[in-house]
């Protein structure tokens, strides 16, 4: 009788599971844990769509391009700005169409493939109880004495490592190399991946780490910690956004457009400033969840297009990986 | 030499070699079909090539010639607590890596316990970033190794012939010529070979602890030509280029070292009369205390801060562990079905070469292996849904290695030892491993089997690729918690983590063991 009863139990879950649509969404590895975005995502979309989203998680990029049309994914969520020229010449994606205008980004925003769903800057973060005298600009941070330790990523690695070359190709252009030289003696060390830097951080191995001008946010509001700062410099921040884009071939193309509705939502732009620890990307400052817009920010922004970034990006890394080889 | 009648035959032993050569070239093959011809390897690569086989080189050397007097002093002197030490001794050997590196920064960091002490004194203190770091770093991981090889030789000196050394009142520099050195000779090279190679794939300790960009490994440039320029024809020549350094460390050790029959003992408990002097003594008291401490202090750090965050740890941690757990078992089993046979058929043989087929696991990089079986896979099946097979055949050919250095020895000595007697008797093939090279091998199995499950548990491996989100292992847990500001989880998910490895191998060990003492 038990055996029956788990049996038409299995039949009406497959029966059911047949008749719900799946959207499968592709995201970065750290997205679906229970300390990003999402799991809120999963249940909040699923309560609009009457479908079934999943994720699929891992190295976006890589795995498109070794996927090819034979991906299954309907939607890819987290292509970051130096991965979207890459994207785009696989040609598996299409418009998403949302309206651009209705971004707040502080940049102009306009491609009509790659949805941004939020922001950040790179920054240098402190401890003030540790540091005395954080530098005011980026000039300043050079000139700071060399036993001053910075630790970076590495930018053949990691999104934010080549935000930094491209911040300082930005800012100092063809006195890069100069730049490097004077940094590469306070780089205590260049780690693969954002998670060590920032562990050696908070460790207390380095008295500054390459993050973002969100990363204060994180301690203020979720371990109530005022110490940790980012560092404001007047010659600017490098711009990073992560975005949605949906895939040509989708056989769900309905749901698939609803979800890139329901990113530009207000409920899911409310949701991203404590759920991924960065900025939204379409919700007015004034709307952001409370204490977010007292977070110092960067009046300039600096950004390179993806066209140019990829003309600059080898040439950047290249000054970087001399300088910091001598 | 001629080869003689062996009880067993090798062609079980060359079907597992096969595969494990077939499952490595197709992985090349694999790649070959999507690479697009690139611009092949620049000075940036070549240099990487050169940074790479240096501290993979001075890693293997100091790593052998420090396991002398450590396991020299483990061997020949007897004290409470001796097994337990010799098994806590052998943990950062299968330590994570990203584990290990925080315990070595809380010791040697900047505001490590070493340059506290030494800030204290008023003595200058020292960076641990630079070429040093990273074979500091190799050595504390391949120390233990070193030394559990050597201990090995040095049990498989028959205690008679101490015995014979102390009748004949040698001096204790004479005793360790004419009986240690022989053995010495004999395995340090394969020993070193094998350390070599293991350094040659490494990767995310030599970033950090390089302190730059000159410290690039080629693994590290095989991962950015992946993932960054996507660039699969450079990423299968620095594999190439690797696997060709490791075939020619490998085939150095294994082709050039002549073989030193050793009579057996009778298995009399070794007494050490040479080891009786003072400062005999010293010398191994000092060589226990201070790789003691420099094995043992990491850890320590380790399991301290991982207490503190113990409470942290959420549910999704525990779950994973499960995960691990199942793809360190699937992965012993693996490893048996390969590693049996071809020691078996290893040990048949005058010489070793083959064994340099047990290093191609090893010496191929598991992301080549991982995306080259992606690209296969992906017409035909789901590569997602076979992440954790996959991750656990991956581990077992790493272990592979390990395993072959363990057994061939043992399995040679018990052909040399019972093959005749068993042709004699008839007993052949199955009943030849049932009944005579299974149970005098059994230690043996069980130290192989806990090494590779405890390899298995805390390797990040391939599954960082493509992993499916409900069946994430406990490593790529942590790294997500690390990678979401949830540094005390994290801590916390590295002592679950260190203490998941040391009780598989602990278990593996035991019970391999139990017969021998029962």
């Amino acid at each position: 009788m038990r055996r029956t009863l788990i049996a038409a139990g299995i039949a009406l879950a497959t029966q059911a599971g047949a008749d719900t649509p799946v959207l499968t969404v592709y995201a970065g590895d750290y997205f679906t844990s229970e300390w990003g975005p999402g799991p809120i995502i999963e249940t909040e979309f699923e309560k609009l769509c009457e479908c079934d989203l999943q994720w699929s998680t891992g190295d976006l990029l890589p795995r498109l391009l070794l996927e090819g049309e034979r991906t299954k994914a309907d939607v890819v969520i987290g292509l970051t700005s130096d991965v979207t020229a890459r994207a785009r010449a696989t040609e598996l994606f299409t418009v998403h169409g949302q309206d651009n205008s209705a971004l707040t980004l502080p940049i102009d925003w306009t491609d009509d493939t790659f949805l941004p769903f939020n922001y950040g800057h790179t920054a240098f973060i402190y401890n003030e109880t540790t540091m005395d005298a954080p530098p005011a600009s980026f000039d300043a941070l050079l000139e700071m004495p060399d036993d001053v330790k910075i630790v970076i990523q590495d930018p053949r690695t990691s999104i934010s490592g080549l935000a930094l070359v491209l911040w300082v190709q930005a800012v100092y252009g063809e006195r890069s190399a100069d730049v490097w030289a004077k940094l590469a003696p306070k780089i205590l060390t260049v780690t693969k991946d954002w998670s060590a830097s920032y562990g050696l951080f908070t460790d207390g191995e380095a008295d500054m780490v390459l993050s973002y001008t969100t990363s204060p946010a994180y301690h203020m509001f979720a371990e109530e910690d005022f110490t940790k700062k980012a560092a404001i410099f007047p010659e600017g921040h490098y711009f990073m956004v992560e975005t949605v884009g949906k895939i040509a071939a989708t056989d769900q193309p309905e749901l698939a457009d609803k979800f890139m509705a329901y990113v530009m939502s207000r409920d899911f732009q409310a949701m991203i400033p404590t759920a991924n620890w960065s900025l939204p990307s379409a919700l007015p400052q004034s709307d952001w969840p409370e204490g977010w817009s007292e977070l110092p920010l960067p009046e300039k922004v600096l950004f390179y297009s993806e066209t140019e970034a990829a003309a600059l990006q080898a040439e950047a890394i290249e000054t970087w990986r001399n300088a910091l080889s001598q | 030499m001629a080869q003689r009648a062996q009880p067993i035959s090798g062609s079980a032993g060359a079907v597992a070699g096969s595969f494990v050569i077939a499952a490595v070239l197709a992985a090349f093959v694999g790649i070959a079909l999507r690479a697009e011809p690139g611009a092949g390897l620049g000075p940036a690569e070549w240099q990487a090539v050169r940074f790479t086989v240096v501290q993979a080189a001075l890693s293997a050397l100091i790593s052998v010639l420090l396991a002398v007097p450590l396991a020299r002093a483990l061997a020949r002197r007897q004290m409470p607590g001796r097994r337990m030490l010799i098994t806590l001794l052998g943990a950062p050997f299968i330590l994570p890596v990203i584990v290990a590196v925080l315990g070595l920064l809380a010791i040697f960091g900047r505001n490590g316990w070493v340059n506290l002490a030494l800030d204290a004194l008023g003595l200058p203190t020292v960076s641990i970033y630079g070429l040093h770091g990273v074979v500091l770093a190799h050595v504390f991981f391949n120390l233990p190794l070193a030394t559990r090889l050597l201990l090995q030789g040095w049990q498989s000196i028959p205690a008679e012939r101490f015995r014979l050394a102390a009748q004949l009142d040698l001096p204790p520099w004479m005793v360790f010529r004419s009986l240690e050195m022989p053995m010495l000779l004999r395995i340090l090279p394969g020993a070193a070979a094998l350390i070599f190679v293991i350094c040659l794939t490494s990767f995310a300790v030599a970033l950090t602890l390089g302190g730059g960009p000159r410290a690039t490994t080629i693994e590290l440039a095989i991962y950015q030509a992946f993932r960054f320029d996507f660039d699969l024809a450079k990423a299968a020549w620095l594999s190439v280029v690797q696997l060709v350094l490791a075939g020619g460390a490998a085939g150095i050790a294994l082709w050039m070292i002549p073989q030193i029959p050793l009579t057996g003992g009778l298995d009399r408990p070794v007494r050490r009369w040479d080891a009786k002097g003072g400062g005999q003594r010293v010398l191994d008291v000092l060589a226990i205390l201070l790789g003691s401490a420099f094995l043992l202090l990491p850890l320590v750090s380790v399991a301290l801060s991982g207490l503190a965050g113990l409470e942290a740890v959420p549910a999704s941690v525990w779950r994973s562990a499960g995960v691990s757990l199942w793809v360190a078992g699937l992965s012993v089993c693996v490893l048996l079905i390969l590693a049996l046979p071809l020691a078996g058929w290893i040990a048949t043989r005058a010489r070793g070469s083959v064994e340099a087929i047990g290093l191609l696991g090893l010496s191929a990089s598991p992301l080549m292996i991982g995306t080259g079986w992606f690209i296969l896979i992906n017409p035909i099946a789901d590569p997602v849904s076979l992440s954790l097979p996959v991750t656990a055949v991956v581990n077992a050919l790493m272990a592979l290695p390990f395993a072959l250095r363990i057994l061939v020895p043992v399995l040679r000595e018990t052909l040399d030892s019972q093959g005749r007697l068993c042709l004699t008797l008839g007993m052949q093939g199955w009943a030849a491993w049932v009944w005579v090279l299974l149970p005098r091998a059994r230690p043996q199995i069980g130290f192989a089997a806990g090494l590779t499950g405890a390899l298995s548990v805390g390797d990040l491996g391939v599954i960082a690729l493509f992993a499916d989100p409900d069946r994430t292992t406990l490593p790529l847990q942590m790294y997500r918690l690390m990678g979401a500001y949830q540094t005390e989880a994290a801590a916390g998910a590295a002592l679950i983590l260190l203490s998941m490895a040391l009780a598989i191998f602990w278990l593996c060990d035991k019970g391999g063991r139990y017969s021998a003492h029962a």
